[in-house]
């Protein structure tokens, strides 16, 4: 077993972090484009901490209870800030267009796509993300209803489908599969596991 | 996305201040104001929209719904869709309203847009929102492909050689069918306009699409009380059940007495440059009575003065039909 596969070898890759320092390499080619852009961005901006070299504004969200201090470009969206910044890679990028509900979250208690907010309008929010809601020894009665019924395939739309979930229960909608299903529309599945996620939602409410 | 200078206005006064600095409040403005950004930001990730300076309005004080006299609702410009929807004073008197939010967009988008966004969201024109391509509303002048091109989804009303994109809002159509005021704050002055004078046709400049001019804010939106006896309707036809725009859409407030129509407001979603208003209709069906014969002809001159495109000759057959459902389930033809 060579470096890069040995789990115990402290130069082993797996998949996030080969990932990560490709993106690193990426970003080491653009930055001095990047820098230049974002660089004359802070100068701009009326916040009197922003005026930072690389161009990155310090702000602090609030996420899943913890109140996290980040850098982060002006322009970036919550969802980016949440994947890139604060490294809470369970929120998804979709379609980045608010067109199909991977990267939802709770924004103060109600869900939202955040891939269609920049961060910069969160700051004070209290923000919770699939992270934030259960553990794996300690599953929040929706992500076991999803594992129960089978609730995904691939798994790349269920967090959000899970964070959509737990909010649209405490959202005024009637009671039948119709309901669910009209209140989750926001929340594609590529895959099509529709019926498994209506029935996982079902058992939470009629438990809640 | 390029870049641009972030305030958090705290008072109404110094957001009108940092917005009359911009060079136009209509497409490439400048200065944008910032509230759920839905649809701005969304534009921004595209370069559609372009602001180098946001003020971001979301501590203004335009938060609230209420019943000013027995006769009115006033709505804050920053309510929120989901709110308006479930509100008890709009589930009680103004279902065409709730029905046209909750028939928009999904949950989580109408947990985020606010009221005011709704009424300044823009097309979803494929041409107008790639910027590879031409396109008079987002770059004057630089044609329209949509006209020879993919126009499936555009209008047949109110289009002009120039522009034929349709307004994508459901809530506005109730709005006009509501016949609520909108109430703009501006540099030095306020005032409100009826909603079906808010937005403007394309002609010669598909650009500017509302009557408002840099510094103006739009604070809240009225809507008179329909009489408790009128009976509402919206009805959306679209490609699919949920979480679409509309191919076709009607609102429907009607006075319904002694089996006869009596005053009757329509408007159309999905068809029109801007929220369409039927008034000829509406005068066809004052004072007819309650039939298939009056709704079918009602509906027919909804759309007599429409002009299909080379892909959306169907949306002529389907708005007549819409029209006709919605007026059926509004006088209680057809189970709502």
């Amino acid at each position: 077993m060579d470096d890069a596969t040995d789990p115990k070898n402290s130069t082993y890759l797996d998949r996030r972090s080969f990932i990560s320092r490709l993106s690193l390499t990426g970003a080491a080619i653009v930055t001095p484009i990047g820098m230049a852009a974002t660089g004359n961005a802070v100068a701009q901006t009326n916040s009197a901490e922003a005026a930072q070299s690389d161009g990155l504004v310090p702000i602090t969200l609030t996420i899943n209870e913890k109140a996290v201090p980040l850098r982060i470009d002006p322009r970036a969206s919550l969802l980016d800030t949440l994947r890139e910044s604060a490294f809470l890679t369970g929120t998804k990028k979709g379609c980045d267009h608010g067109q199909c509900g991977a990267c939802t979250v709770h924004v103060d208690g109600r869900r939202v796509n955040s891939c269609l907010t920049p961060a910069l309008l969160h700051q004070g929010h209290k923000i919770t993300t699939i992270e934030g809601l259960g553990e794996p020894e300690n599953l929040h009665p929706m992500q076991k209803a999803f594992l129960e019924h089978d609730g995904y395939q691939c798994g790349y739309c269920t967090s959000g489908q899970i964070m959509s979930a737990v909010a649209m229960i405490k959202e005024p909608w009637g009671s039948e599969d119709h309901d669910v299903k009209e209140a989750m529309s926001g929340n594609i599945c590529r895959c099509g596991a529709y019926p498994n996620i209506v029935a996982a939602i079902q058992q939470v409410r009629r438990l809640s | 996305m390029d870049i641009f200078d972030y305030t958090k206005a705290e008072s109404p006064q110094r957001a009108i201040e940092l917005a009359a600095q911009s060079n136009t409040a209509q497409q490439g403005a400048s200065v944008r104001f910032i509230a759920g950004g839905t649809t701005l930001f969304d534009l921004m990730k595209l370069s559609v929209e372009r602001p180098q300076h946001l003020v971001d309005i979301n501590d203004l004080p335009f938060s609230g719904v209420e019943r000013t006299s027995n006769s009115e609702m006033k709505i804050g410009a920053l309510v929120r869709n989901s709110d308006l929807a479930h509100h008890p004073i709009v589930t009680e008197h103004y279902p065409v309203l709730s029905q046209a939010l909750l028939s928009g967009a999904s949950a989580q988008l109408r947990n985020m847009a606010t009221v005011g966004g709704n009424l300044l969201q823009r097309t979803r024109c494929i041409y107008f929102r790639n910027t590879a391509m031409p396109c008079n509303k987002r770059d004057p002048g630089s044609g329209c492909p949509a006209i020879t091109g993919d126009n499936r989804t555009l209008a047949i009303l109110g289009g002009s050689q120039h522009c034929i994109a349709t307004n994508p809002s459901d809530m506005n159509v109730a709005l006009v069918a509501l016949e609520a005021r909108v109430h703009i704050k501006g540099d030095g002055a306020e005032r409100s306009v009826p909603i079906g004078d808010f937005h403007l046709l394309p002609g010669d400049t598909p650009q500017v699409e509302t009557v408002l001019v840099p510094g103006d804010l739009v604070t809240h939106i009225t809507v008179p009380t329909p009489r408790r006896r009128t009976k509402q309707v919206y009805l959306k036809l679209r490609d699919r059940a949920s979480y679409e725009f509309a191919l076709s859409s009607a609102a429907v407030v009607a006075e319904i007495a002694d089996g006869h129509f009596r005053e009757v407001r329509l408007a159309m979603g999905g068809v029109g440059t801007k929220p369409w208003r039927a008034v000829e209709a509406e005068a066809a069906l004052s004072g007819a009575p309650v039939n298939n014969q009056s709704i079918e002809k009602a509906a027919r001159i909804a759309l007599a003065q429409a002009r299909p495109q080379s892909g959306n000759g169907f949306k002529v057959e389907l708005a007549q039909r819409c029209v006709a459902h919605a007026l059926r389930q509004a006088s209680g033809l057809v189970k709502a």
